[in-house]
């Protein structure tokens, strides 16, 4: 049996390097595209300013980008090297996006990126600005092909068990790719990270136009910036409200622990602002709510009823039971796949597969598992509510500071009199680092939220680790710490240093960095 | 939609094709950093030859990437088995590639020449660590490696890291290197001039021969030390792959028997051979381009001489020999191999193209000028 301090310790590794990994994406997803209106203003006007500014915010976009294609890598191999079992169990279906990423997203991006650095003398203006579009819709499409991976795992469409290659099987592609699940997350994450960008840019602009230096330069990009994010930030809340959590029932479970409700009410459901959720007896200390917002926001409707945790559970109860038969019989049919009796069963109970593997945990043999085991198996079917509900709050207060940032910045920018609102600007440098905080708890949410599942129904985590001793992922987990710390300082140190030095970085003698060189 | 049986042997060749194109792609950018702290005296001559890969290096890593990719949806029984039975090798592989981007992409941002030797040192660790792991790999597939699976198909690896570094593993993992590092010389003869061009054109004759050497000591050994494996039982190739249904037992020889078989195969190892002797003529009468096609030759014959010794194993086991991966039993599904070969066939061509254009776009000789011109903007 798997010990639960290997599982523990594989899950931790995982969500280190994936939170690292996510400090980088959610920047190039925005950037690629803030990029192409930048060159699109130059190739249209062909004023220099505005070259000069997609080269500058090139240049910041590729210390970033290093340190993300860097942190990627390991993102490719750990399903491999931690999570064997899962790679076995799923490959079939979770290894083609991955593939089909990399064949046609990723070449894409990665081939035109370096054209987009070093093809300014070597290419015709329309050429280059081809190169950064292409770069561009890479850098999304590989996002797209990872969120329908991810989607999957969430709600896992399209595929069967087979019990005579011991695991899942694609039935059919075109459920995993218009997965709405996987759509969902997309247009979320995407949208997440132009706001991203565009907080980025805008904050560092509004850092220059404080020192009141490279003004023409700023002011462009600020302008940029504030439409872009503005568009962005609307999408990010429309797109991305709990509609998408009623989808299936991964994201039901979900959607019960980040709004702590612990049980079903009538429809339309109250929202809770604030609560302070009790684990131990399964219900809030004290909540603050609003009535009906849930319901209707969660259902589009005043009639449909969101399940609560407790009934989630009850219903699981029987899945579990339900699930029990079906490991059984499918440990008949390993032994002997032509006996009929165990078909039979396994047939009528093969969709509670899963919930029966979550007994694994505590019995090798689960038809064997005791009431407190199947009670345990019933529990851990709920993520515990407390990270939930404030990860989910704090990205979502922060998702309404950037609209609000974002829409006062453009409201300032069309009447031309943002230059003026130093509490404007300065609130905006304050916003740079809030994008990421936002983007590793929708991370969390969506990941933590998940467990017990690697593949919601199918796969616990427990199941899907590989087997390692526990000393090799102490080892590999500090070298991934350490590493990636001392990458992520060097990152830090030359972002900054490039961000104060500015457009004079690019040595053209124009800005202002130029001149106090001299 | 093809057989069963034919979809796997074409994502055996696919699988392979993927790992020649990160070879002859990831490999020359690799030898450039394997090259870097010895044929670059100065920093000048060191950013000259990191700018014959500076718009590339990104492009040629996915190669990799999606040969991982390709391998997780084609062989999900492989990927897992040897990404975790070779965990600290994988690690290590990983860790090296760490410097690539990073070294790539921050050395010359700042001058200070410790920075700058530091992050080449880097790029050297990222160009020659994965050639060497990779190389010592093939050598522990081709002597059966110690895993086997349970009756869930979780699989077990029972060996240590350093048994990975036995003589012959190490005598491929010296291959392997040989034969990227005389690699990516070639391809700096094609994008340098002077100094740098004279250093790396003996490096190219120095590790061409040391391949073709190598590989041939590697031929000898495999052929009298090494027990090959044989599957005993009857194969239906058409069956839903499970690789415990199968009887295999170690036969000393056992590698050689593909090429009597099937005796036009022994083209593969002579590809190896020839082409290997064409970069090296080549370099001797300054044909970079000539020599670069020679060696990415060298590097199909040498790598697909490794997969039809094997065949149709993938990954032998050495202690439950019946637990041993094949083409026949590590696949995926009809409907996923199918799929993939589809993906394959829309989207390799393309990438082929657009690579191509990207390297005539950025063609011709890197020069001390073309630094100086953009200090700071180049690598």
């Amino acid at each position: 049996m798997i010990s639960t301090e290997l599982v523990d310790l594989s899950r931790l590794q995982f969500a280190v390097t994936a939170l690292y990994h996510f400090l980088f994406v959610p920047l190039t997803l925005g950037m690629t595209f803030l990029l192409v209106i930048m060159e699109g203003s130059y190739l249209v006007t062909g004023q220099q300013i505005y070259k000069d500014m997609t080269r500058f915010w090139g240049k910041l976009f590729g210390i970033n980008f290093a340190l993300g294609v860097t942190t990627g890598l390991t993102m490719e191999f750990q399903f491999g090297t931690n999570w064997a079992y899962y790679s076995h169990y799923v490959g079939d279906i979770f290894g083609a996006p991955l593939a089909i990423e990399g064949l046609m997203a990723f070449f894409l991006e990665s081939t035109f990126i370096g054209l987009f650095f070093f093809g300014w003398d070597k290419l015709s203006k329309g050429q280059h600005f081809m190169v950064t579009v292409l770069t561009a819709i890479g850098s999304n499409l590989s996002a797209l092909w990872i969120l329908i991976a991810n989607g999957w795992m969430q709600d896992p469409v399209g595929a069967e068990f087979s019990y005579t290659t011991m695991r899942m099987e694609l039935s059919n592609f075109w459920e995993v790719i218009f997965n709405p699940t996987a759509q969902a997350k997309f247009v979320h994450t995407v949208s997440a990270g132009y706001v991203t960008a565009s907080i980025f840019v805008l904050g560092i602009s509004s850092w220059y136009l404080l020192k009141g230096r490279d003004i023409e330069f700023a002011r462009r990009s600020f302008r940029v910036a504030a439409a872009f994010g503005f568009a962005s930030a609307l999408s990010v809340i429309v797109l991305g409200d709990e509609s998408g959590y009623t989808i299936s029932e991964s994201q039901q479970t979900k959607l019960a622990a980040m709004e702590a409700m612990w049980h079903t009410e009538p429809a339309p459901a109250a929202f809770n602002v604030i609560a302070i959720p009790n684990e131990k007896e399964q219900r809030n200390d004290y909540e603050l709510q609003i009535p009906y917002v849930m319901g209707i926001i969660g259902t589009r409707s005043f009639s449909k009823e969101i399940p609560g945790i407790a009934e989630i559970k009850e219903k699981n109860r029987g899945r579990i039971e339900s699930g029990m038969l079906a490991v059984s019989a499918m440990e008949e049919l390993r032994k002997n796949k032509d006996d009929a009796a165990a078909k039979q069963v396994f047939e009528a109970h093969k969709k509670d597969l899963g919930f029966g593997l979550l007994l694994k945990q505590y019995t090798e043999d689960v038809s064997q598992a005791t009431p407190e085991m199947i009670q345990h198996a019933v529990d851990s079917t709920v993520p515990r509510v407390a990270p939930m509900f404030w990860s989910f709050r704090v990205m979502v207060a922060l998702g309404f500071l950037f609209a609000i940032l974002l829409t006062l910045s453009l409201y300032h920018t069309v009447k031309g009199t943002f230059l003026k609102q130093r509490w404007l600007l300065r609130w905006a440098v304050l916003m740079i680092p809030t994008p990421w905080i936002a983007a590793e708890l929708g991370w969390f949410v969506a990941e933590y939220g998940r467990q017990p599942w690697t593949i919601y129904g199918v796969l616990p985590t427990h199941l899907s680790a590989s087997s390692l001793s526990a000393g090799s992922l102490y080892g590999s987990l500090t070298g991934f710490v350490v590493f990636y710390t001392g990458l992520l300082a060097i990152e830090l140190y030359l972002m900054f240093k490039f961000a104060r030095k500015g457009p004079g970085s690019l040595g053209t003698g124009r800005y202002y960095a130029d001149q106090a060189a001299h | 939609m093809l057989d069963y049986e034919t979809l796997k042997l074409i994502w055996w060749v696919l699988v392979g094709a993927l790992l020649l194109g990160f070879a002859i792609m990831d490999g020359h950018d690799m030898g450039v950093g394997t090259l870097l702290p010895f044929a670059g005296k100065n920093d000048v001559e060191r950013r000259i030859m990191i700018n014959t890969v500076g718009p590339h290096w990104d492009g040629n890593q996915v190669w990799f990437i999606t040969a991982g990719g390709a391998i997780f949806a084609a062989w999900p029984l492989v990927y897992a088995t040897a990404f975790s039975g070779f965990y600290w090798a994988m690690l290590a592989v990983l860790w090296a590639l760490f410097f690539r981007p990073v070294g790539f992409d921050y050395r010359s941002k700042i001058e200070s020449p410790t920075w700058r030797n530091t992050w080449d040192w880097g790029l050297f660790i990222g160009g020659f660590v994965p050639p060497v792991i990779f190389g010592v790999a093939f050598g522990n597939l081709l002597q059966g490696v110690p895993f086997h699976f349970d009756n869930d198909l979780r699989s077990f690896y029972t060996g240590t890291f350093w048994e990975l570094l036995n003589p012959f593993a190490l005598l491929t993992g010296l291959v392997s290197s040989a034969m990227i590092t005389a690699h990516g010389a070639n391809y700096l003869m094609i994008r340098t001039e002077g100094d740098v061009y004279r250093r790396v054109r003996s490096a190219s004759l120095i590790f061409g021969t040391l391949t073709l050497v190598l590989f041939a000591a590697a031929g000898v050994w495999l052929a009298k030390g090494i027990s090959g494996f044989v599957i005993t039982s009857a194969i239906d190739p058409n069956a839903l792959p499970n690789p415990l249904d199968k009887t295999v037992v170690t036969e000393t020889g056992a590698w050689l028997k593909n090429y009597s078989l099937y005796p036009a195969t022994m083209l593969v190892p002579a590809i190896g051979f020839l082409g290997g002797l064409l970069a090296l003529l080549a370099a001797r009468f300054d044909k970079p381009l000539t020599a670069f096609v020679g060696s990415s030759l060298n590097m199909l014959g040498i790598i697909g001489t490794a997969g039809v010794s094997l065949f149709p194993f993938v990954m032998p086991s050495s202690s439950d020999p019946r637990s041993s991966l094949t083409v026949w039993d590590s696949v995926s599904s009809h409907l996923t191999l199918g799929l993939m070969l589809g993906a394959t066939i829309i989207f390799l061509p393309l990438i082929i193209i657009y690579t191509s254009w990207a390297y005539k776009k950025m063609s011709g000789k890197v020069t001390a000028a073309f630094i100086e011109a953009n200090d700071k903007s180049a690598y």
